[in-house]
């Protein structure tokens, strides 16, 4: 039995902890030091309206809903309960007539200027002000005059829509974009009653995460655009799950009408999102919803794919395959994406990749990410470690363009003042104001740079000295998280991963990954990947388990994804070359960087199976077509970048004939003369349990249990995780306390639940950590990584930065209507003393010659650019080509020159 | 025209055409207090303004002294002047920073001294222009003579002080929203506790905050003592004070008069002052410390300019503005009036307030223009007990500041003084004042 953690399983409300007692309503009640009063009433079971109180932010005290008698030294009187910290014996009255008449009269005054719209206001039936007018409020108006008029709503942004006659001024939005996102876009303009929410001029509210404002609004002054009169709550259908567009896993109710989703809505999980989402994660189901989704099974036939049954395509698809088999080895298979699947689905596509075809050339990542033994192995660290550490080296993209929640944590741990950041970055990114230390590098440099930070080597040229010692500084005191990314998609992820390395010599640190897509890392802890198996086991410590297990294993280390497109595009050695390629949920052309290569193998390769939702060049150039169920479509676990693993529900019925992941998996196996054994998820999920070494304990009674909604981090320690199950913000998450929860119901006595022992002590069932059984390590410390070497340039090349935007060309956003408009062209950045040298400014064009291309693109000055090193975003218009056009994945860095055209 | 032999103390130079001028002060004793100041201890400074019982003139009535005292347990950081004076029939400050901006200098220097604060800012209502450009010259010139910045006046003590100009509101006039105006922010008041400006004030540091007024009596009480300062008026009310009398009086003005000593009929009255209500008309009803204050009646004439004389019969000596009304006035119209001021210059943050005064002024409108009914008293008073529960004085509040509970004094004093004329209102579908 392992200590009994700080987070043990808590009672939905318990009452009963904290430093000291107050007295509430006569009774006595427990506060702990710190707490507001609103919040410690809560915990014993009194529930005080409010309106801008929001547990998340810091109190204002405005809108005076929340007045409690509280005995002070001049008698009692009424005090704003969330402004005010409980202390000790505090004598508190919530229900007096006192109070009941102040709460009446809040409520009153509130709905003076209120137009009375709620038959056609998208809050009407889950609006805090209805509800609590209802509880709390007067009988009847008294109000007879003319109420207050603005113009009926007005954009404040793309995607949200303000309607000032309902704002009732709570400043939870202002608050929220100023203290949470820290883009203080909008503010209060005016004063008295026609005081109003405003943008400055000409700025729209341009945040990535405007659609918290919406969510957490008590009334239905901000809409979204996308949900606008799509529905009514009561006709609404919820489940809680886990967002799959990026990896940082936010909870989230998913909500239905129809079949068809309508909206999407933050759950607070303290581990993971605090509540927040951001506005790709929140509205991009829309992609889901789209209209040309992939619904049928296709083959090939005479040049043209046609519909047909899914027993037709996976005869054909088994055909293709096998035939590449007999034509050139397990390894002429390539089997490319996985990041889309649930971890069910992962696991059986490795096992028949790994298991059934014998191919080790399967690859999740799509040239944008990490070697998957550097990711598993470095030791690993909580997102709220990362943001309890006294030092976080950010080693990766701008969070806020890859894993916007990730980026709200780590810049909440910033401004807090408790952890110091230290980026290392070719460019600036959305945290780099907040850094005590900013070390820009030259691409190519990071090595070097590591070894300076560690006092293994010399600083790079170009490093400021200062900043450097300032970090070395902060390494050497308190904890260090390594927040592990890519820097840039221009420079090879090899060096980023040796770089890593180095600093994991650092004493104590610890790795917390930011590769970005969806479930990428369930994909890698399920074996998608080279060189690995399921459960973070190396193909060679685990061959004899998976062999046991499976009937056989690879026999020899595959491919990674260059490795895969460079062999179908015909590069290399001809006897093993890849001839089929296998694309899970993958678009090569867009995902891969490099551009170029992902064409160039998609059109070598002599046969293509997609599984895939969304056409798409894949799709074009597929013989055979498997229609996947998208998330929202099917149940299962995703793995977020802190190895939690947490649920993903099912709310829609897949469109047409798609298959969840899992079950095209199992069935091409079926079709190639492998029966798996595997009948249902559960099975699925029944067996990673059993053979994934670091998935051991994790049961579907685990994930079930109470305590562990919100997931449980591999590998399990057997310590519950959850918080308590009080919904944060119950007025902003309407009915979501009582979001039905996926699979199966926790059965009586099998789950794993908390038992009182005798001293009272409350323990829970120890998980084994991945160990014991027979089965294989994880893997664990450095890789061993040896990038190649960068040669020095001349005085005349430029080298390429290439980062991400969080609305790109993707699936996600190309899918999705409300996102779509918000895509932006990226002009090539450039040092305005380099532009002053070629003579031209921003808005002008260049022309770049890089060593195999040219090309003419617009350039923008950017100051925040070191010399001789221009920047831009993948996936974005850029000129008449993307930024991938420019990537060679074959060479660790590129360079380019830049011309006048 | 002092109705007691009381020396003037503010206003002493006023009379000069000049007396804005450095010359003209330093020829009528100018930074004599200042010198004299400098040459004692900063705890003999502030021993001498606890001991003059200086009460805040602001509006809280606040004893000076006291107030540093809770900040000199601490490094105090700033003092910031309060010259905001935005209030309705209030322009008292207003005659001080035009007319003797030295006087209010030296005031600020010897608190600054007091507090060992080296940096001292002075906010100005914005639209006192001609104001704005008197204390800044004056204290160009002070700053040239040596009595402002670094090492005044060779004794090594250093203050810097700073003009503000606000931006229009009323409501920056309380405390702690000056403060957040000063920083640059929008003037929403602080909540109280904590944000009490002693503990934690300007950009987040111990502040102490003195109306213009205030200040202005430091050079006199360190001339001459606190003892003689204190020895003028009665009880806590020490010392003269300004009263800016407003309204149906034959001789409207500011008048400089000892505290306690003197009444409210005086005031309006004698010859020398008020010179009685015009047009030979009756007195209605006067209010009399600010439209933020319970109205008097006739019978209350009597009472003495006396802060706790004051208090005990219902009301507040406030700001300093006396407002007389004679027996042609109407009170709903009046109220309606002051209403409608709280409700335009509310600043909008918390509910009672904001939609409590917009709803009350529309309330009034309606009785005033005729389109009362007949439970509208009971509304008006019941509304008014959601801002200010109890209708108690000094007021209780659901508010964040106290110009919530502000709103309420002078509805309910008309209702409770004039109810019948509320009535006939609403009887007769209008305004019998026509
Ligand atoms: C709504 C409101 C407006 C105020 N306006 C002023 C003002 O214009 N000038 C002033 O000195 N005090 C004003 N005060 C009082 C100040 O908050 C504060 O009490 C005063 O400046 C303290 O100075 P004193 O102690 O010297 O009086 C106002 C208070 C409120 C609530
Ligand atoms: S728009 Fe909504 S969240 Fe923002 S202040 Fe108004 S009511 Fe509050
Ligand atoms: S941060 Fe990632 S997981 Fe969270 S809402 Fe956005 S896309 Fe979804
Ligand atoms: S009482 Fe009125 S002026 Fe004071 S903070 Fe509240 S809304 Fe603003
Ligand atoms: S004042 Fe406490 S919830 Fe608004």
């Amino acid at each position: 039995m392992a200590e009994q953690p700080a987070g043990a399983p808590a009672a939905p409300t318990d009452a009963t902890e904290g430093d000291f007692t107050f007295t509430l309503n006569g009774r006595p009640a427990r506060g702990r030091k710190g707490e507001m009063l609103i919040a410690a009433a809560e915990r014993a079971g009194v529930f005080i309206p409010r309106f801008c109180y929001h547990p998340r932010m810091k109190s204002v005290g405005v809108c005076r809903m929340c007045l409690v008698e509280v005995t002070g030294p001049r008698g009692a009187a009424l005090q704003p309960s969330c402004y005010l910290e409980v202390t000790e014996g505090m004598e508190v009255v919530t229900d007096s007539p006192k109070v009941k008449k102040a709460q009446d009269g809040v409520l009153e005054f509130l709905l003076v200027n209120h137009p009375l719209d709620c038959p056609v206001c998208d809050k009407g039936g889950e609006c805090p002000l209805q509800d609590q007018t209802l509880a709390y409020g007067p009988g009847e108006s008294r109000f007879v005059e003319e109420k207050r008029h603005f113009e009926k709503p007005i954009p404040i942004s793309d995607l949200v829509l303000l309607d000032r006659e309902r704002c009732i001024q709570c400043s939870r939005c202002t608050r929220f974009a100023a203290e949470v996102a820290g883009e203080a876009q909008i503010d209060f303009s005016g004063r008295g009653e026609m005081i109003e929410v405003s943008t400055f001029p000409d700025e729209p509210f341009s945040s990535y995460f405007s659609g918290n404002t919406v969510q957490i609004c008590p009334v239905g002054a901000l809409t979204a655009v996308p949900y606008r009169f799509t529905a009514r709550p009561w006709d609404l259908d919820q489940v809680e799950s886990t967002c799959t567009t990026c990896a940082m896993g936010c909870r989230v109710a998913v909500q239905s009408s129809a079949n068809r989703l309508t909206r999407i809505l933050g759950i607070d999980s303290e581990p993971v999102n605090h509540g927040w989402l951001c506005d790709k994660g929140r509205f991009a189901f829309e992609s889901v919803n789209a209209e040309d989704r992939i619904t049928q099974p296709m083959v090939r036939r005479d040049g043209e794919l046609v519909p047909t049954t899914w027993s037709e395509a996976l005869d054909q698809a088994a055909a293709g395959l096998r035939r590449a088999m007999t034509d050139g080895g397990p390894e002429a298979i390539g089997v490319l994406g996985g990041a889309r699947l649930t971890n069910e689905g992962a696991y059986l596509w490795a096992r028949l990749a790994k298991g059934v075809i014998g191919t080790d050339s399967v690859d999740a990542q799509l040239g944008d990410g990490l070697p998957a033994e550097t990711v598993l192995g470095l030791p690993r660290a909580t997102i709220a470690e990362a943001a309890s550490a006294a030092t976080v080296v950010l080693l990766c993209g701008d969070l806020r363009e890859e894993l916007p929640v990730a980026f709200l944590r780590l810049r909440a741990a910033a401004v807090d003042g408790t952890t110091a950041l230290v980026e290392l970055a070719p460019q600036r990114s959305a945290l780099t104001p907040l850094t005590t230390s900013f070390l820009q590098y030259r691409p190519g440099d990071v090595v070097e740079l590591a070894r300076a930070l560690t006092g293994t080597g010399g600083p790079p040229q170009g490093v400021d000295a200062g900043a450097l010692e300032s970090a070395r500084q902060h390494l050497g005191s308190g904890d260090v998280v390594v927040v592990l990314g890519r820097p840039s998609l221009a420079e090879d992820g090899a060096m980023v991963a040796e770089a890593a390395e180095v600093l994991a010599g650092l004493p104590g640190v610890r790795f917390l990954s930011a590769l970005r897509r969806g479930n990428i890392h369930g994909a890698l802890d399920m074996g998608l990947a080279p060189g690995v198996l399921p459960g973070r086991v190396g193909l060679e410590e685990g061959g004899a388990w998976f062999e046991r297990a499976w009937g056989s294993v690879p026999a020899r280390r595959g491919r990674d994804c260059t490795g895969i497109l460079s062999s179908a595009a015909g590069a290399g050695d001809d006897e093993s070359r890849v001839t089929a390629l296998v694309l899970l949920g993958s678009e090569p052309s867009v995902d891969v960087p490099d551009r170029d290569l992902a064409r160039r193998g998609l059109g070598g390769a002599s046969f293509v199976v997609a599984v895939t939702s969304s056409p798409g060049e894949a799709v074009d150039r597929a013989d055979v077509v498997l229609p996947a169920a998208e998330a929202h479509e099917r149940p299962g676990t995703t793995t977020n970048i802190e190895g939690r693993v947490s649920r993903v529900a099912q709310k829609l019925v897949p469109p047409g004939q798609a298959w969840p992941d899992w079950m095209i998996a199992s069935e091409l196996a079926r079709y190639m003369g492998s029966d798996m054994g595997i009948d249902s998820m559960a099975a699925v999920w029944a067996e990673i349990e059993r053979l994934a070494p670091a998935y051991a304990g994790i049961t579907a009674d685990v994930l079930d249990a109470p305590w562990a909604r919100d997931g449980v981090v591999a590998p399990f320690a057997g310590a519950p995780v959850s918080q308590a199950a009080v919904p944060l913000d119950p007025i902003a998450v309407p009915g979501v306390e009582s979001v039905e929860r996926q699979g199966a119901p926790p059965r009586a006595g099998s789950a794993v639940t908390p038992t009182a022992g005798p001293d009272g002590q409350v323990t829970v069932e120890q998980g084994t950590g991945g160990q014991g059984e027979g089965r294989p390590p994880v893997l664990a410390g450095p890789a061993g990584i040896n990038a190649p070497h960068v040669a020095p340039t001349d005085s005349y090349s430029f080298r390429l930065v290439v980062g991400r935007t969080l609305y790109d060309g993707g699936t996600a956003v190309a899918m999705s209507e409300a996102l779509t408009p918000l895509v932006t062209s990226a002009p090539l950045r450039v040092n305005p003393h380099d532009l002053d040298d070629l003579g031209i400014t921003t808005g002008d064009l260049v022309r770049v010659r890089t060593a195999r291309d040219s090309v003419v693109v617009p350039v923008a000055a950017d100051p925040g650019l070191a010399r001789k090193v221009v920047a831009t975003e993948l996936n974005v218009p850029f000129g008449d080509v993307t930024a991938g056009d420019l990537i060679d994945a074959t060479s660790p860095v590129v360079e380019l020159r830049l011309e006048t055209p | 025209m002092a109705v007691t032999d009381a020396p003037r103390i503010v206003t002493a130079r006023i009379d000069h055409p000049d007396s804005y001028t450095l010359e003209r002060a330093l020829a009528t004793g100018a930074y004599e207090g200042l010198r004299k100041a400098l040459t004692m201890t900063p705890e003999a400074v502030a021993a001498e303004v606890d001991a003059a019982s200086l009460l805040g003139r602001g509006g809280a009535g606040f004893p000076a002294g006291r107030k540093w005292a809770m900040l000199r347990q601490s490094p105090v950081t700033y003092l910031v002047v309060n010259g905001d004076e935005s209030e309705p029939a209030t322009f008292k400050d207003h005659l001080l920073v035009e007319r003797d901006p030295h006087q209010l200098i030296e005031g600020v220097v010897i608190a600054a001294y007091a507090l060992q604060v080296t940096r001292a800012f002075i906010f100005l209502r914005g639209e006192f222009a001609l104001g704005l450009e008197r204390v800044q010259a004056a204290l160009n010139e002070a700053y040239a003579h040596g009595a402002v910045g670094a090492d005044i006046f060779g004794s090594g003590f250093s203050v810097d002080i700073v003009v503000h100009p606000g931006a229009g509101a009323y409501i920056c006039g309380e405390e702690t929203s000056l403060l957040e105006s000063l920083e640059g922010k929008r003037g929403f008041p602080r909540i109280k506790p904590p944000f009490f400006p002693a503990a934690i004030g300007l950009y987040g540091e111990p502040t102490v905050v003195n109306n213009v007024e205030t200040m202005s009596n430091l050079p006199w009480i360190v001339t001459n003592g606190g003892a003689a300062f204190a020895a003028l008026g009665e009880g806590r009310s020490t010392g003269t004070r300004l009263f800016a009398l407003a309204g149906h009086v034959r001789n409207p003005g500011v008048y400089e008069l000892e505290m306690a000593k003197t009444t409210f009929a005086d005031l309006i009255n004698a010859p020398v002052l008020g010179g009685g209500v015009r047009h030979g008309r009756e007195l209605k009803a006067f209010i009399p410390g600010g439209v933020s204050a319970p109205w008097f009646g006739p019978d209350q004439i009597d009472l003495p300019l006396g802060q706790d004389e004051v208090g005990a019969a219902g009301s507040m000596l406030g700001s300093g503005s006396v407002v007389v009304m004679d027996d042609h006035t109407c009170a709903v119209r009046a109220s309606w009036r002051i209403t409608k001021f709280f409700s335009r210059e509310s600043c909008g943050q918390c509910t009672p307030c904001r939609e409590g005064s917009g709803w009350l002024e529309r309330i009034m409108e309606r009785i005033e223009t005729g389109r009362g009914r007949p439970d509208d008293l009971d509304l008006l008073l019941d509304a008014c007990d959601n801002i200010a529960p109890g209708l108690t004085w000094p007021p209780q509040q659901t508010t964040i500041c106290v110009l919530g509970p502000s709103i309420p004094s002078s509805i309910h004093s008309a209702i409770t003084m004039f109810r019948d004329e509320f009535l006939t209102h609403i009887k007769e579908g209008g305004c019998p004042h026509g």
